[in-house]
């Protein structure tokens, strides 16, 4: 999320063949009994870089965090930070801070005693430590609460204390577990841009763990999408978005419509679907490595769809679909609408106009058409 | 896991544990104890449990202590969840404190105070208002209840401060008067509590020498004053076979309603993943 | 209190007469609630200590009860007050009392003390235990806790007798030739007294304890913290409530003891609670006994508030 004249660092050193990443996960598994929570993953993360791992509860994303802090031990694999090989090192020696998913603030210290704890442990001069505490403070806005206790705090300013104290070590690599998870809608979007400015100005590296998708798209440089212990795809949020490689990752992101087809045509430059469900042919304008006639799925993201009610021009991409059911949400509808075929899909529009009249509305025969660049194919 | 620090903590368990539980297979082994010297062993004998058996003085304080104890269970129970409850569910109100004062004072008062104190009260009052006119089986089990009653407080405010207040209220806001509320949903869902805080009650009074010794009388000797009458003087095989009954009863009890906690938890899991599946 | 209205208007209901007439007498249902156990514990724990603080300043007498009146009729017939202070100075001057008194504290102090060095590591291990053994250890703990405290105490009179095991053990290995004298001693009641409380130490620790929060140690370990150093930063501290309510459950009931000297300590093991027993029993002095105990209960005020305190919090905090 580096804005353009940012600093100095590259903006996308992933695709810097000469970067050397300064977080290696090598083909980490991690077995419990015969449980594989985690398995095989290999991970690449730069400095500077927030790399967000997503996925539901139960795909190994904590157990794979946990593994880096130090706190579980590997079953294969290598974890490496700045080069060096973190094997047998406890988690009190390693360069790595952690933000706790419930904070884990120190109930019978202060806020200024928590957020100093670190730099005790250190054996910094006590006049350094109340100095970088101070610092700290002001940089989450908690100046005036450094003799509060955490019971006397909300919940932001529990999350902020939290991170002030992962932060003044000035690690290298943070890694936080679901940031942001305890938090109401508000609160969570301010905070985000908050944690984002604070990670540019001090330039650390950050691994996120979440489950909330929002959250991966707005905080992140990159995500790893996570499933049953195996990062699945990654790639930068729009990647993630607009090129998903599996229906998984399609889905998991967002929502999709999927066309089921087989592939009639196939050239270097464009491709034909036959699909039942969408009683119409389908016409992508990019080709896709597969067999003739083999079976694929189409996907077009709901802000992609068009609705009209007069018929288009195109015969491709196109069908008639009945609307029936309408959710407004001031900005955009969503409308789901039901092909001929019997098939639902899910549309969103911006609403232009504050006039209703003209709008579509329930039961209304329409026609659904797309560009032949918005769709996608997927092979598995 | 530091296993350099487990050691140390298993050391400490296995001395601690040692250290407890030896003097009490002492007395059982000595129970075995052909021999009058209990601690000079000569040969294996269960005769001590026969003359325990038939030694009328032990088994009538005995019986005599089980019914106080049974009688002093019962009321403390119901005084001690009425003072529980008030406790934890009635907020503020005049003299809270000294009401939280009284039911955990008892719990660490040295009985000699306590005894003396009901002494003096006993003989006031039968003095004042002819009531009660000799001490002996009502005021030892008046004693009773009143230091029973904090430990049962206790246990059930601590249960009731931990419970889900909103099912109770989930109660009211459909119908359910207070008292209802208490009796239909409340008493039920603490019912481990109060059980636990019966035996409390029940071991405590069975146990109790010094509160009987002073507010008890003429004909009227629990089993810890005849027991104690006993040892005072030296060892005394029989009380090794009474205390042997003792260990395994309270063993036994132990083992059964931890198999049965056991047992109602695997159950209720089991519930929970069946309806869990169910819903697919 | 919402009503459901299911009778009628004009049909008396079975539980409205009951409530009408509380009602009618001025008293709620929540007011009787509280009254119950108030008014019991109010005449038969409070009322008691106004009568031993009343015949503390009596005169022994060869009655029943041996002790003379508070209020008497004097000749003018007026009421006199005969406040006998001579209990008190009797207290003070004899050395006896002072000896056992302070005899007493620090006897529960030392063993208080020795009680919380084997009792908290034994909870912590038992609270840091796999669940499955934790209630084992759980059970193992409770097992003495509600065998006879009589019993378990009588149980040192075999160990410790010079026939005992331990001699036994010790002559037969050729350690000592002749049996050491461990009864009617003073350590044989610091052991008694260690022995029969440590259950009532183990307890509220460990409560404490397994309610302690793991990530915080696995935070402190994260900023840099080794084992030890976060064990005396964040567990110790934690725990503190936990101590401080064991050591009082301990320190206050073990001051006043009268079982445990009684048949473990000698004729010069003095200990307050046996003074006092002694005073009743023995010399039938009651207003003396009586001034003993309002000693030793103004001995433990302050820790008996202190304890009141740390139950209240702790009760309220375990979740």
């Amino acid at each position: 999320m580096a804005k353009p004249g940012q600093a100095t660092q590259p903006t996308e050193p992933w695709k810097d063949p000469q970067a050397e990443p300064y977080l290696r996960i090598e083909n980490v598994t991690k077995k419990f009994g015969d449980f594989t929570a985690v398995s095989r993953v290999s991970l690449d993360i730069y400095k500077g870089e927030v790399f967000c791992l997503l996925g539901g509860s139960g795909c190994g994303k904590s157990t794979l965090l946990r593994m880096l802090a130090g706190f579980e031990a590997l079953s294969e694999g290598r974890i490496l930070i700045d080069g060096a090989d973190m094997a047998g090192i406890p988690p009190f020696e390693r360069p790595v801070n952690m933000m706790f998913q419930s904070y884990a603030l120190f109930p019978h210290m202060n806020v200024e005693k928590n957020v100093g704890f670190g730099l005790r442990q250190d054996g910094l001069p006590t006049a350094e430590i109340q100095k970088r505490v101070a610092d700290m403070l002001e940089l989450v806005k908690l100046e005036t609460f450094a003799k509060r206790k955490p019971h006397q705090l909300s919940g932001g300013q529990r999350q902020r204390v939290a991170l002030a104290r992962s932060l003044v070590k000035r690690p290298k690599l943070l890694l936080l577990d679901e940031p942001l998870g305890a938090l109401d809608k508000k609160l969570r979007e301010e905070t985000q841009f908050e944690l984002i400015n604070i990670q540019e100005e001090l330039g650390v590296t950050f691994v996120v763990v979440t489950h909330d998708q929002e959250e991966a798209m707005t905080l992140s440089s990159r995500i790893g999408v996570m499933e049953a212990g195996e990062i699945i795809q990654t790639g930068t949020p729009t990647q993630i978005y607009e090129y998903p490689n599996s229906r998984f990752v399609a889905d998991f992101i967002g929502s999709v419509n999927l066309f089921d087809g087989r592939v009639i045509e196939d050239a270097a430059d464009h491709l034909r679907v036959e699909s039942a469900e969408a009683g119409c042919m389908l016409y992508i304008d990019h080709g896709v490595t597969t067999t003739a006639d083999a079976r694929v799925w189409v996907a077009v993201r709901p802000e992609k769809l068009e609705i009209s009610r007069e018929k288009p021009i195109q015969q491709e991409n196109c069908a008639k679909a009945v609307v029936e059911e309408i959710a407004y949400l001031g900005g955009i509808s969503i409308y789901h609408v039901t092909l001929e075929s019997g098939k639902k899909l899910r549309i969103t529009r911006p609403n232009r106009e504050r006039d209703e009249a003209g709008r579509i509305t329930w039961d209304d025969q329409i026609y659904v058409h797309w560009k032949a660049s918005s769709a996608l194919v997927l092979t598995t | 896991m530091n296993s350099q620090r487990s050691t140390f903590l298993v050391t400490c368990l296995a001395f601690g544990f040692a250290f407890l539980y030896l003097p009490i297979l002492s007395l059982i082994v000595y129970s075995f104890n052909a021999s009058k010297l209990v601690t000079v062993w000569a040969g294996f004998s269960t005769k001590w449990y026969g003359a325990l058996l038939h030694n009328e003085q032990i088994l009538q304080a005995a019986w005599l202590s089980v019914r106080i104890a049974v009688v002093n269970a019962s009321f403390a129970v119901c005084l001690g969840t009425l003072a529980g409850f008030v406790l934890a569910r009635m907020g503020r109100f005049r003299g809270r404190t000294l009401l939280s004062g009284m039911t955990t004072a008892p719990l660490v008062m040295p009985d000699v105070i306590t005894g003396l104190s009901l002494l003096l009260l006993f003989v006031a009052m039968g003095d004042m208002i002819g009531w009660p006119q000799g001490r002996g089986v009502t005021t030892i089990t008046i004693a009773h209840i009143t230091f029973s009653m904090a430990y049962v407080a206790v246990i059930i405010q601590s249960r009731l401060s931990n419970m889900d207040e909103s099912i109770e209220e989930a109660a009211l806001d459909l119908g359910a008067r207070p008292a209802k509320v208490f009796f239909v949903i409340t008493l039920p869902i603490i019912s481990p509590a109060l059980i636990s805080g019966w035996l409390l009650a029940f071991t405590m009074s069975l146990d109790d020498l010094v509160i009987a010794s002073f507010v008890s009388g003429p004909g009227s000797s629990t089993l810890p004053m005849v027991i104690f009458s006993k040892v005072r003087l030296g060892v005394s095989p029989e009380i090794n076979a009474l205390a042997t009954i003792i260990v395994l009863l309270v063993a036994v009890g132990i083992i059964a309603s931890s198999i049965i906690l056991n047992q109602v938890e695997k159950r209720r899991k089991r519930d929970m993943h069946m309806a869990m599946n169910a819903n697919g | 209190m919402k009503s459901h209205g299911t009778a009628a208007p004009g049909q008396v209901n079975r539980g409205n007469w009951l409530a009408a007439l509380a009602k009618r007498l001025g008293l709620s249902g929540r007011g009787a609630v509280i009254a119950i156990p108030y008014i019991w514990l109010l005449l038969f724990f409070a009322v008691p200590f106004a009568f031993v603080l009343k015949i503390s300043f009596s005169e022994a007498l060869i009655a029943r009860p041996p002790y003379a009146p508070l209020l008497q009729w004097g000749e003018e017939a007026y009421l006199t007050i005969q406040m006998n202070f001579g209990n008190f100075l009797f207290l003070l001057e004899d050395d006896l009392y002072w000896i056992a008194y302070l005899n007493s504290s620090k006897i529960a102090l030392i063993s208080t003390l020795f009680c919380l060095l084997l009792g908290y590591p034994m909870a912590y291990g038992m609270a840091r235990a796999r669940p499955s053994t934790r209630n084992l250890l759980l059970m193992l703990v409770i097992l003495p806790f509600w065998t006879s405290f009589l019993l378990r105490v009588y149980a040192w009179i075999g160990i410790l007798k010079n026939n005992g095991p331990i001699n036994n053990l010790l002559i037969a290995l050729g350690v000592i030739d002749e049996p050491l004298v461990m009864m009617q001693t003073d350590f044989a009641v610091y052991i008694g007294i260690v022995y029969s409380y440590l259950p009532f130490m183990i307890l509220p620790l460990y409560a404490n304890l397994e309610r302690l929060d793991m990530t915080l140690l696995e935070a402190a370990a994260d900023l840099g913290c080794r084992p030890f150093k976060a064990f005396l930063s964040i567990t110790l501290p934690l725990s503190l409530p936990g101590i401080v309510a064991g050591s009082m459950l301990v320190f206050i009931p073990a001051v006043g003891e009268f079982i445990i000297p009684a048949l473990l300590g000698g004729p010069d093991t003095l200990m307050i609670g046996r003074v006092l027993w002694d005073e009743f029993f023995a010399n039938r002095d009651w207003p003396v006994a009586s001034a003993v105990a309002i000693a030793v209960l103004i001995l433990l005020v302050v820790p008996i508030m202190i304890f009141q305190r740390f139950q209240a919090r702790e009760s309220g905090a375990a979740s």
